[in-house]
């Protein structure tokens, strides 16, 4: 689970405020206009913009101040999940551990990640001889192997077609299903993702709404969701 | 807070700092406790001083004024070996400066190509020693990178402006005005800075060209006081003036300098309407041609007067060429082990003011540092025996600011592109050094590496001041060959060197480059 407490976070003149609770293994859609401060949430979150004020807290353990490989997140960003100049395996045994220092049963986490996501036949290629799809499998198959409690996706699928984005959510779906991780996931399409979520954050200029059912949510959304969904 | 994505430590970058630092100052006090004890200022010494602006102000702006039309003419026409033109134009860097005055001797000198020319049609011959020398020297080498520099310049302004002038029917001449002129200005004063304060350290120019009162740099007046009257006192004063005038100057071009770019004649060529005529065609082509001899015609020398002298070296040369070799080694090595701790450090802090620290190495002259370190060292050991290990530190400190200008950038583009995706998967320290920072590092660092060999493998500077006749690096050797009047010996010994000097580019830079794709 992740509990934000007293969340604040500001950037200039950007401030970010959130308090919610998110009990494990649920998957969260977050939603909001652009600029309203849903990338700087995963980011707080996830380590890599400081806090002003509050606490974040992972299954119990207080991890505000921890790097962003100790605070049990795993999480993947618009672009640049790989390292260009790595072989898939390596990008992928990066999540086993950072020194790629790999003993023989390790090796073998890595090929079963990889054949999970279906890319077996690929391990010895760089990224940049991949497709856009096969590089999220690649990425996903190392969120696979972080085991982390907890996963922030950040749109790492924007820049694929529909098809191939529904293909790589239901690929998402499964791993996290699979690991029993925390899901958060921002989202510019949020009825697309409907499906696969069980809630909604609406995040509107820094505020950040506690999670409500998404079904519930969307089927009857508040003045601001409305206007932002255009319905 | 959340403890902030630094992936590499600070601690070894602030140790190369105060390593640099402390090598710098530790000359400087070893100097000044040498300086009482002598009086004052002589004549000579101002003399030195004058010459060394004079010669460096006249240097500068004969190189600006020569690689304002060359560049332009590079950058409006596309000539057969363009490509290969503007590759060579960055060659005179690498470029052991012994040889390039050998092939200046042997186009400009008294048997040379020019005056032997000259003397067929009865015309009386031009001396290539002296103050005009000196500054001819240093017109060849610096009016490459001067061209160079104002190249850039000329390829920064946007294809769509020129366009727009030719929708506009501006003609050459308005067009300079509204697009060159106003580049220029921003671009001229930074190339003529860094040419005016590279121009005052001179010395192995100076040593083989100049001489006597009125061609005596700072940097030759202390060898002499050194070398040939041992005077420590006199060579002590001599540095705090090449302190002070170097290192002022260095400030000033802190401001000016332009940035070093990795530059492989990948040229693009925007169409140019305002540039047709034919009298601007033959303009601009006699400007290349006249870049090109001017750069060609000695480094051909060198090789046609290198092959026929090759044998005729004694076996002394070749034991020395492989003295260079390992000197230029332990050079390149220092420079990398002080070089990366550095530039990750300067990559992660905001100060850019801190950059500077690499210029103290500019700024303090290498003689002036050799002279430092030896009052240091001769109470305890012979200085002698220590002459290649300094040799190889002082080319590297020499080196550094060029490499940290290289590898800055690229650095600091690692850290903004894979900071957060390894602090994420938690490489940090030497993993991510590892598997993140010196792969996406490689091809800037082999640049640098290769030019830090060559500039080392080529030099002719604080080596002379501690060798005895036993020990000598390859360019110290060709200077006694060429004092003893051994001209072909010296020739092959020439050739030698220019082939060291390159192969030890080619090699780093090659290894740099050779890397998978992605």
């Amino acid at each position: 689970m992740i509990r934000v407490e007293g969340l604040l976070a500001e950037q200039g003149d950007f401030a970010l405020r959130a308090a919610f609770d998110v009990p494990r293994g649920r998957r969260v859609a977050v939603a909001g206009p652009s600029g309203a401060g849903k990338s700087t949430l995963l980011a707080v979150l996830g380590g890599y913009t400081p806090v002003t004020a509050g606490k974040i807290i992972v299954d119990g353990v207080d991890v505000t101040a921890r790097a962003p490989d100790a605070r049990g997140i795993a999480m993947l960003f618009q672009d640049g999940n790989l390292f260009p100049h790595l072989s898939v395996a390596q990008n992928v045994g990066l999540g086993v551990r950072p020194s790629l220092r790999l003993d023989l049963a390790e090796r073998q986490r890595v090929h079963e990640a990889l054949a999970h996501v279906g890319l077996s036949d690929l391990a010895d290629r760089k990224p940049g001889a991949l497709s856009g799809g096969q590089q999220s499998r690649a990425a996903l198959a190392r969120v696979l192997l972080q085991s982390a409690p907890v996963l922030l996706l950040d749109e790492p699928f924007a820049a694929l077609g529909p098809a191939l984005r529904a293909e790589m959510l239901s690929l998402t779906s499964e791993v996290v299903t699979q690991s029993g991780a925390t899901m958060l996931m921002v989202t510019h399409a949020p009825l697309e993702v409907a499906g696969m979520v069980d809630d909604l954050i609406f995040v509107d200029a820094g505020d950040v709404a506690p999670p409500a059912p998404a079904a519930a949510v969307l089927a009857d959304p508040p003045p601001a969701l409305r206007a932002y969904l255009g319905g | 807070m959340a403890r902030s994505a630094q992936p590499v430590s600070a601690t070894p970058g602030i140790v190369a700092a105060i390593v640099i630092v402390a090598a710098v100052l530790a000359a400087f006090l070893a100097i000044g406790s040498r300086v009482e004890g002598t009086t004052g200022l002589r004549a000579a010494e101002w003399q030195a001083v004058r010459f060394t602006l004079v010669q460096a102000f006249f240097s500068a702006l004969i190189s600006v004024l020569l690689a304002v039309p060359v560049a332009r003419a590079l950058a409006r026409r596309r000539v057969p070996g363009h490509a290969l033109l503007v590759t060579l134009l960055g060659a005179p860097f690498i470029l052991p400066v012994i040889v390039a005055v050998m092939g200046l001797l042997a186009i400009f000198g008294r048997n040379g190509w020019l005056n032997v020319g000259l003397g067929a049609v009865g015309l009386p011959e031009v001396s290539i020693y002296g103050a005009h020398g000196v500054v001819l020297a240093h017109v060849f080498f610096n009016m490459p990178l001067a061209t160079r520099l104002i190249l850039q310049g000329w390829q920064a302004i946007p294809a769509e402006q020129f366009r727009l002038t030719a929708q506009l029917g501006l003609r050459s001449g308005a067009v300079f005005r509204a697009l060159e002129w106003p580049m220029l200005r921003q671009v001229v004063p930074g190339a003529f800075a860094l040419i005016f304060v590279i121009c005052l350290t001179s010395f192995a120019v100076a040593l083989t060209l100049g001489g006597g009162p009125r061609a005596t740099t700072i940097e030759l007046a202390i060898f002499q006081a050194f070398r040939f009257d041992f005077d420590l006192g006199r060579a002590a004063v001599l540095s705090l003036l090449q302190l002070a005038v170097a290192g002022g100057a260095a400030l000033i071009a802190l401001w000016v300098l332009p940035p070093m770019v990795v530059q492989r004649g990948q040229d693009r060529l925007p169409q140019r309407w305002d540039a047709r005529g034919v009298g601007l065609r033959v303009l601009d082509a006699v400007w290349i041609t006249f870049a090109a001899g001017f750069l060609l015609l000695p480094l051909a020398s060198v090789v046609i007067a290198g092959l026929g002298g090759i044998l005729d070296m004694p076996a002394v040369v070749w034991r020395s060429a492989w003295t260079s070799i390992w000197v230029a080694a332990l050079s390149t090595v220092v420079l990398v082990a002080l070089a990366l701790p550095l530039t990750a450090w300067l990559a992660q802090v905001r100060n850019g003011g801190l950059e500077g620290v690499t210029l103290l190495g500019l700024a303090a002259s290498p003689l002036m540092l050799g002279t430092g370190w030896f009052i240091l060292i001769f109470p305890f050991v012979n200085p002698a025996s220590l002459a290649l290990p300094i040799t190889a530190s002082v080319n590297a400190l020499m080196a550094l600011p060029f490499a940290v200008r290289i590898l800055l950038p690229p650095m600091r583009q690692v850290m903004t592109d894979y900071g957060r995706l390894s602090a994420g998967l938690g490489l940090r320290g030497w993993p991510f050094w590892r598997i993140v920072l010196l792969p996406r590092l490689r091809p800037a660092l082999g640049f640098a590496a290769g030019l830090a060999a060559a500039l080392s493998v080529g030099d002719l500077g604080v080596v002379a001041l501690f060798a005895d006749p036993d020990v000598a690096t390859l360019p110290l050797q060709m200077y006694r060959l060429l004092g003893s009047y051994r001209t072909d010996a010296a020739a092959g010994a020439a050739l030698l060197l220019l082939a060291l000097a390159l192969a030890m580019f080619w090699i780093c830079d090659t290894w740099g480059r050779r890397r998978d794709p992605g």
